[in-house]
């Protein structure tokens, strides 16, 4: 990434401070999504009724533009006040369905006999969730953790426009500038940190199927 | 009720409907003695697994009572009575991401046993099924065959060493060799072991090879309850398509021999 300096003429410490600040808002929002998106997707494996509400609205807030999503919660009180704790509540909006969907998906899909034999041992529902549900589901919730790591640092660059901060600075300067090597001093970091999210993730992810074997 | 001691699993005047749709199981009444091992046997849909089902509560009754140890289902902490109750199933259901050891370890350690108590125990219920520990304790699920599958599950269900056993057509998808061979040891084994056993299949020979006594259900109602002997010389006419069956099997070799 310092290599880009020299490239584009930019002050090096610069692009190490807005990749940064964009390494912060996507993983305190990737936090606030898993800590929100798992348990939803493990109440609606319990309550099937409320899935078209919950799965219905999370997949309506991602059609919302993500620009029209920062714009929308502006005037919010709290949150106003702080263009990061925005930001932060828009991306984690943002990135929620594939956690959640993937979750119920994960659990309701494990074997039938599985959850018979487990059942009929005597095995209580959060023993069930803890020793078989869980475990079983966790590549499919780990692949829609993946999917949503790599959504929230592109939107993420949409944080700019609000007073975020992140990687999206450069690329909004650049637009104003007409300057293609600002745009790209944003651009570049933000595809090598999506691009590295997701071979990451996805190493994890091939490690917990590697498990059974 | 005078001899409850002597019965383990009581079922009287039961009905079950699956929520509003047609009655599963019309008026059962039947006694399953300590120690034996009951075959309930019948056609696909003649109420055998809702009849197991309502044994360990995975299923409530609707109407009526199931009494296990005298104490009736519904006062049991499910738990509780599941844990008093092995559980044996076709698909044998073994928990895939679980070594051999941990799917078998896995009650007992929920139930707090000690670790060397556990380990001594799983190495006991493997040897019970004819599985060397050494060979197949760190074994998965997906590097089992069928047969050996069924053995774990076998184990799994003996594990925390319950009075009663309940096994769902354990080797009905079995090649006839290795079902044949299971249902050997299996003979032998219910000996040693002396637990009350219910055991639903639809296969009249296995019913008359492993059974003390079978109850033969149809359509959600039971027809009775024989010895194998009692079974092979009733003139029911419930019984008989089944004896036919098992006599035209046995021509059939006796003929080509």
């Amino acid at each position: 990434m310092l290599i880009l300096a020299f490239f584009f003429s930019i002050d090096k410490r610069q692009i190490l401070t807005l990749t940064g600040e964009h390494l912060w808002l996507v993983g305190i929002s990737m936090l606030i999504v898993v800590a929100v998106g798992v348990p939803l997707g493990i109440l609606l494996s319990r309550r099937p009724g409320w899935r078209g509400i919950v799965l219905g609205s999370t997949n309506v807030i991602q059609t919302i533009p993500s620009l029209a999503l920062f714009g929308l919660l502006l005037p919010m009180p709290w949150l106003g006040a702080r263009a990061d704790r925005l930001a932060i509540l828009a991306l984690s909006l943002y990135a929620l369905l594939p956690v959640v969907r993937n979750t119920y998906t994960g659990i309701t899909g494990v074997d039938a006999p599985v959850r018979e034999a487990a059942t009929g041992m005597g095995l209580t529902p959060w023993q069930m969730l803890w020793h078989v549900e869980l475990p079983l589901a966790s590549p499919i919730i780990l692949a829609g953790i993946r999917t949503a790591t790599v959504i929230t640092v592109g939107v993420a660059t949409i944080a700019a426009a609000i007073g975020a901060g992140g990687l999206g600075e450069f690329i909004f300067r650049g637009l104003a500038m007409v300057d293609n090597s600002v745009i790209l001093a944003g651009a570049i970091p933000a595809a090598l940190m999506a691009l590295s999210a997701d071979l990451l993730l996805g190493l994890v992810q091939r490690s917990l199927v590697r498990v059974r074997h | 009720m005078s001899d409850s001691a002597a019965i383990a699993i009581e079922f009287v005047n039961v009905h079950y409907r699956a929520n509003g749709s047609r009655e599963l199981i019309s008026g059962l009444n039947l006694a399953v003695h300590r120690g034996e091992t009951l075959m309930l046997l019948g056609r696909s849909g003649s109420g055998k697994t809702t009849t197991l089902k309502l044994i360990n509560r995975i299923l409530a009754a609707g109407e009526g009572v199931v009494r296990v140890d005298g104490r009736s289902t519904a006062e049991w902490d499910a738990i509780r009575l599941r844990r008093h109750i092995g559980y044996a199933i076709q698909e044998a259901g073994l928990f895939p991401h679980y070594t051999v050891e941990k799917n078998v370890a896995l009650i007992p350690s929920l139930e707090g046993w000690e670790t060397a108590r556990i380990r001594q125990r799983v190495q006991e219920v493997l040897q019970l099924v004819g599985l060397p520990f050494d060979q197949f304790a760190d074994r998965y699920p997906d590097q089992l065959s069928g047969g050996q599958k069924q053995r774990v599950g076998l184990a799994r269900a003996l594990a925390a060493d319950p009075p009663i056993l309940l096994m769902d057509e354990p080797f009905g998808a079995l090649d006839p060799i290795t079902r044949a061979e299971l249902q050997q040891e299996f003979r032998q084994l219910k000996e040693r072991l002396s637990k009350t056993v219910v055991f639903v299949t639809h296969d009249v020979a296995e019913a008359l090879l492993l059974g003390d006594r079978i109850a033969l259900m149809d359509a959600g109602n039971l027809k009775g309850v024989f010895t194998p002997a009692e079974f092979l010389r009733s003139t029911d006419e419930a019984v008989q398509p089944y004896v036919n069956a098992f006599r035209a099997a046995q021509q059939i070799f006796n003929s080509g021999a």
